[in-house]
């Protein structure tokens, strides 16, 4: 569904069927559309045939990084005798992507079943949400889920009366990006500042609280109840383009578009088809200059590379750039390049938790650079400066908020280069109206 | 309960209704630290802050120190360490926003709220307007939050009737 706009027929809403109906946020309400058949499916299975099922769709992770969900999953030894958790990535602040939102927004009960199927796979008693504090109303109903989902006896300590402990709690985080990084979540869980954990250890060997954890995506997890009710050759059917890539992807589609809005079609859907046809094309008048496909940490696309690009894990990294978190950011003709890059730098530079120095000190004067060279005072030098700097932030740091500041940098120098060039030569914004700059001059 | 704060006429939160709910949450964890944050989302709730006082309450009440208190709240950008204004008003000027006009929607909150600039207060006491990175709401360019409310795809000209309603 694309909401807030009308579904369009080339859409497959599976995630986002019931986005805009409000009767699907109470517990009755759902399951009346189906909820719930899966969780007690599940729990009626073996954990190990939960995950060989989710193995077998092919799902991987919707948060960015597209691992594997059931070889995720596999990692937790069962019967260890260690307390096991699950944590719910709903830390959602990538710029350009809000899918997580409306999945908690508008179906909060089929995250909690994802969590609970997740929960019984793993042998997690505790399952913690984490939820980002901006998301005031996803907190909302997600903890009103939560207690519903209690109060009837799905949750706590006999889960649909099957004598399976699920524990589900929602944690409010308190403002930093840099909690979506799972390591930095479950810092921050512990009531720590929010600072990535070296790795190894990885979170199914010593996650939040020391013990065996495993952290997925609010997408994810909303994904698993629909494959348990279908089965997993239903989902992995979902593709148009390579079985690596099954499914269905929710993209939050943002910036100078005609019809933003999250919309939800199968792997290796055509980019192009889904940027003029889905969403609308460009607002009237403006052209697409350029696409970031997956949030802001991914490599910026011209509209000729996104035109050509098969939306799904392999055909974004073929089209020049990555799937991400499938926040797409459109960008017009009427827009700097150096500017929004330089804006999405100091996005990096407030968001470093200052940990490494690369980072600290990279996103700062990547920002200033940036900023520099958009005010007219640029040298040329400025650009080899950049990219310095940038090779210096990439492959270095604890975490990769570092590598997602340079990313950008570097695809927009690559592919943008005149418009770098046209400030250095002009010394002022070419895209500012020129009473403003000659005032400035 | 002994509270080492600098302010003698500190009034602790976490007793009667407060406690209760503090010491229920303390079950949900395997640890007293991480009720740290919601702790400090109680204080925030109650006080509109979190004062030096309060956390070295929080401190006492979790047995931590409230050195490493105040590590954790400096952390995180939603906790005030001062008092704002009674709406506290947040724009979303992050990139997908920045190109739909997020700029303008500052400027017109600036100098409608009277607060002049990012971070200050109006001087009736009413409002604090800040920027804020990404608040997740791209399609809705832009959000702008409102307290715990958020309104979506404001544009500059959206400005006063908005405020209107707050008055």
């Amino acid at each position: 569904m694309g909401f807030p706009h009308k579904s369009h027929p080339r859409e497959t809403p599976i995630l986002s069927g019931h986005f805009g109906d409000t009767d699907a946020r109470s517990l009755a309400g759902w399951r009346q559309r189906g909820g719930y058949r899966a969780l007690e499916q599940a729990l009626g299975m073996a954990p190990a045939a939960v995950t060989t099922m989710v193995k077998e769709s092919g799902l991987r992770g919707r948060g960015g990084a597209g691992f594997p969900t059931g070889l995720k999953w596999s990692f937790m030894k069962l019967g260890d005798g260690k307390p096991h958790y699950l944590c719910c990535n709903a830390d959602e602040s990538e710029p350009g992507t809000f899918k997580d939102r409306e999945i908690m927004r508008w179906t909060p009960h089929a995250l909690v079943e994802g969590c609970a199927i997740a929960a019984h796979a793993i042998g997690a008693e505790t399952t913690y949400i984490y939820i980002r504090g901006e998301f005031t109303e996803p907190l909302q109903r997600m903890t009103e889920a939560v207690r519903e989902a209690y109060a009837e006896g799905i949750l706590g300590k006999s889960a649909m009366g099957t004598g399976t402990r699920i524990d589900m709690h929602v944690h409010k985080g308190a403002g930093a990006y840099i909690c979506g990084e799972e390591t930095a979540l479950m810092n921050s869980l512990e009531g720590r500042r929010g600072n990535p954990r070296i790795k190894p250890p990885f979170p199914a060997a010593s996650g939040v609280f020391g013990m065996p954890t495993t952290i997925n995506n609010v997408e994810t997890l909303a994904a698993v109840p629909p494959i348990v009710n279908n089965g997993a050759d239903w989902y992995k059917s979902m593709s148009l383009s390579s079985n690596k890539s099954t499914g269905t992807k929710l993209y939050s589609v943002c910036g100078n578009v005609r019809r933003p809005g999250s919309y939800e079609v199968v792997m290796g859907f055509p980019f192009k088809d889904f940027l003029y046809d889905v969403c609308g094309g460009p607002p009237p008048g403006r052209q697409f200059k350029a696409v970031i496909p997956g949030g802001s940490s991914v490599p910026i696309q011209t509209i000729a590379e996104a035109e050509a690009t098969l939306m799904d894990y392999e055909g974004f990294v073929t089209g020049g750039s990555m799937l991400g978190s499938g926040g797409v950011i459109c960008i017009d003709d009427a827009q700097c390049m150096v500017k929004q890059i330089g804006r999405l730098a100091r996005f990096y530079a407030h968001e470093s938790c200052s940990q490494c120095t690369q980072c600290r000190e990279g996103t700062a004067w990547t920002t200033k650079i940036m900023e520099r060279i958009e005010d007219g005072h640029g040298t040329r030098e400025d650009l080899d400066t950049l990219l310095e700097i940038a090779d210096n932030m990439t492959g270095k740091t604890i975490c990769v908020l570092s590598d997602s500041c340079a990313v950008p940098v570097v695809s927009g120098i690559q592919k943008f280069r005149d418009e770098f060039e046209a400030h250095l030569d002009a010394r002022r914004c070419p895209f500012r109206a020129a009473t403003a700059t000659a005032v400035a001059a | 309960m002994t509270v080492h704060a600098d302010a003698t006429d500190y009034e602790p939160v976490f007793v009667g209704r407060r406690r209760a709910e503090l010491d229920a949450l303390l079950t949900h964890y395997p640890t007293k630290m991480a009720a740290l944050l919601p702790a400090l989302w109680m204080v925030q709730e109650d006080r509109g802050y979190v004062s030096e006082a309060a956390m070295a309450e929080v401190a006492t009440v979790l047995d931590l120190t409230p050195a490493y208190v105040k590590g954790v709240v400096t952390f995180y950008t939603m906790y005030h360490q001062h008092p704002v204004g009674r709406y506290f008003v947040q724009v979303c000027t992050t990139s997908p926003c920045n190109v739909c006009g997020a700029e303008d929607v500052v400027r017109a909150l600036l100098k409608h709220t009277r607060a002049g600039e990012l971070g200050a207060t109006s001087p009736d006491g009413k409002y604090t307007v800040i920027e804020v990175e990404c608040l997740g709401a791209c399609g809705f360019a832009t959000p702008v939050m409102v307290n715990d409310e958020v309104i979506e795809s404001v544009s500059a000209s959206d400005v006063p009737n908005i405020l209107a309603r707050l008055s």
